[in-house]
């Protein structure tokens, strides 16, 4: 199972290391060499140097052997453009892009595009949170 | 006519500036503090300032009037391939066109259905191209949505055409000469056009087929 990272900053070099330690294949790819020492020193996986725009670099990457795609880089649109080259140029089925606009995410998201938004995530949690702290008086919704 | 121009530069500014003149309504958006304030001063409340792929900047631009054409200009091709698929497919704006600023991004803007696409880059090589021939065959135009395009030809002594008539051809299919021009007058190219060495072809084919037509009318 091949599966291809594309931005590895913190989330995206999480998502890599997690993977390959549940048994994929792993290649990712980030503008900035120096992202590679985010996968620690032993990363066993390929790891290119440029853009995720460049078609080129995403067929050296692999992009046609790939059975799922991560596209975790910190622009929202560039995000949104790569996972749509990735799902309509190379027909990959599982193409996971990060949004962090909610509204850029669920409309992306009714276009068949897998949007996950870690602002929506977070908003979600945090308001849980505060809800947990069980303050007498406040409303608890049904 | 109303129209929203994303960015704020001298291209979008200057588009906006020739607009206004020809009496249309329009509203601009930047999202640079510094730019926008300079806007400011000269556009007033036709500019707005925001990040034109966020869905409420555009609501308060007025995309769901909707506008009747909006120009997505930004000097980011993702900004602007986001924009123009917002502008059309969640708020129907029926025409849409977009920015190219870095040509290796024009198939992306492809792919994402986003037509028609202006890039500057492109323009200028074509023009190159045709003042300074460096190569055999010239692409002078690209009709995308007919997936057609127009190229220039050179017929030199060696090529095998020199001395045929048009008729005489084994044109690669998907493609016909249009017109050939010798010294200096032009004509259409018709079946019993004989053609010459010093002939300019005009030919419209489908992409990719430019090889064949070279290898038919140069030997190349």
């Amino acid at each position: 199972m091949k599966a291809l990272v594309i931005g590895c900053g913190r989330v995206g070099s999480t998502i890599a290391l997690q993977l390959q330690t549940e048994g994929w294949d792993v290649t990712v790819v980030d503008e900035n060499e120096d992202a590679l020492s985010r996968l620690g020193e032993n990363w066993p996986g390929a790891f290119l140097v440029g853009h995720g725009m460049d078609t080129d670099l995403l067929r050296e990457a692999g992009i046609e052997e790939a059975e799922a795609v991560v596209v975790s880089t910190d622009g929202d649109n560039t995000n949104i453009v790569i996972g749509q080259v990735a799902q309509k140029r190379f027909g990959i089925n599982c193409v996971v892009v990060r949004v962090l606009d909610p509204a850029r995410a669920d409309f992306y998201a009714t276009t068949g595009l897998r949007t996950v938004c870690p602002t929506k995530t977070a908003i979600d949690t945090l308001t849980e949170a505060v809800r947990a702290c069980e303050i007498p008086g406040a409303k608890v919704p049904a | 006519m109303y129209v929203i121009i994303a960015g704020g530069g001298k291209v979008g500014a200057n588009v906006a500036r020739s607009l206004i003149r020809l009496g249309h309504e329009l509203t601009l958006i930047e999202q640079r503090r510094d730019r926008f304030e300079r806007l400011e001063d000269e556009f007033e409340h036709q500019v707005q300032r925001g990040d034109a792929t966020e869905l409420y900047v555009l609501v308060r631009a007025g995309v769901t009037r909707p506008p009747d054409i909006l120009l997505a200009l930004t000097g980011d091709d993702e900004d602007n391939m986001v924009i123009a698929q917002l502008a059309k497919e969640k708020y129907n704006v029926e025409k849409v066109i977009a920015r190219v600023n870095d040509p290796r991004n024009q198939a992306h803007f492809d792919l994402l259905g986003i037509s028609p696409t202006i890039c500057a880059t492109s323009g200028i090589m074509a023009l190159v191209e045709h003042e300074v021939p460096e190569h055999d065959l010239i692409h002078l135009l690209e009709l995308r949505r007919e997936n057609l395009e127009i190229v220039e030809v050179q017929i030199d002594r060696d090529s095998p055409v020199a001395g045929k008539r048009v008729e005489s051809l084994r044109l690669p299919e998907g493609s016909r000469l249009i017109s050939v021009m010798r010294n200096g007058q032009a004509e259409i190219a018709v079946g019993s056009t004989s053609l010459e060495a010093g002939d300019q072809i005009l030919a419209i084919l489908e992409p990719g087929k430019e090889d064949e037509l070279r290898r038919v009318l140069l030997k190349k």
